[in-house]
């Protein structure tokens, strides 16, 4: 049953890193990113070191995601007023 | 096409030396020697149930002293070069967007709530899972909070910067505090307090100390760089 879970928690860190590679719209690159990094924190509980799975979660999948799409929100509205 | 081909190249070289790795990996059975001295000394040692905190404060105490330097020199380097500068604000007063009401009465409720939780993380850090670390970031999740529900309210600077120059200051002291008490590489020490009984809150030494210390440190320093990331 572990198997299975851990099995499963897996496939979804590789869906959302495959999806942060793959998505055109750099928003919803970021927020795969971030969800890969959750599940990777859950894996963390899974392999008893909750230590590594707070920090993840908090910094992976909270601040760094909200970093990026501050950066995101601010060099796109850079990028409209060069064009013009 | 020449591109292509090395990138296939660097892929299947790259595979290869992985899969070797792989091929040949034996689990530890054992635990290695200073670790075995951790796990089986940690705790009557240094008198703190998490043997991680015990590991991360006290044994490799110089390492997380780096760490902290590590963050405070990205944290430093944010603040400069993401500068705010004073005309660009007025500008940015023109079009004012509130957020909604459910964000705004949710985070009225959840962010002394999270603020609490860092600070229980970071106080329970010799007893349970996290530590200054974790529970800094917890807090800045919570100041991320406040920041989605009022966006054009600012932290005070001052009071923060010298909470983080304070605290860093404290945790350098601290560590010479081991030194000047207990004698040559005793740098980062707990055991200048008493150890008290194992398990309870106001025991293990300086480690519950070093950990305030450092979780005001992290949560300070990471919601300055977010509010310095969404004022720019």
């Amino acid at each position: 049953m572990l198997t299975v879970l851990t099995i499963t928690i897996c496939v979804g860190v590789l869906v959302g890193s495959l999806l942060a590679i793959v998505l055109d719209s750099l928003t919803s690159a970021v927020v795969s990113a971030g969800l890969a990094s959750l599940f990777a924190s859950v894996l963390y509980v899974l392999l008893s070191a909750p230590d590594v799975a707070m920090t993840e979660a908090a910094i992976g999948s909270g601040l760094t995601t909200m970093i990026f799409l501050y950066t995101i929100k601010k060099t796109q509205g850079v990028k409209k007023e060069v064009l013009k | 096409m020449i591109k292509r081909f090395f990138i296939a190249l660097s892929l299947i070289i790259l595979a290869g030396t992985f899969a070797k790795v792989v091929y040949n990996f034996v689990p530890n059975t054992e635990l290695t020697n200073v670790a075995k001295h951790y796990v089986q000394h940690g705790t009557q040692e240094l008198g703190a149930t998490n043997l991680v905190t015990a590991v991360v404060v006290t044994y490799r105490g110089l390492d997380t002293l780096g760490e902290v330097v590590v963050l405070f020199i990205s944290a430093a380097g944010v603040g400069l070069l993401l500068r705010r500068r004073k005309n660009d604000l007025v500008t940015k007063e023109e079009k004012r967007t509130e957020p909604s009401f459910l964000v705004q009465s949710v985070a009225e409720i959840l962010v002394p709530l999270i603020f609490m939780l860092g600070a229980y993380i970071f106080l329970n850090g010799h007893l349970t899972p996290g530590g200054g670390f974790q529970g800094g970031a917890v807090i800045a999740s919570g100041t991320m909070l406040l920041f989605l529900a009022a966006p054009y309210k600012h932290l005070n600077h001052g009071v923060l910067t010298a909470l983080e120059s304070i605290s860093g200051f404290a945790y350098v002291l601290i560590g010479i505090l081991g030194v000047t008490l207990l004698g040559a590489g005793h740098f980062i020490d707990n055991r200048f307090l008493p150890l008290g009984e194992l398990g309870t809150l106001l025991s293990a030494g300086a480690i519950p100390i070093i950990y305030i210390i450092i979780g005001l440190k992290v949560g300070t320093e990471l919601s300055v760089v977010l509010e310095d990331m969404r004022e720019e």
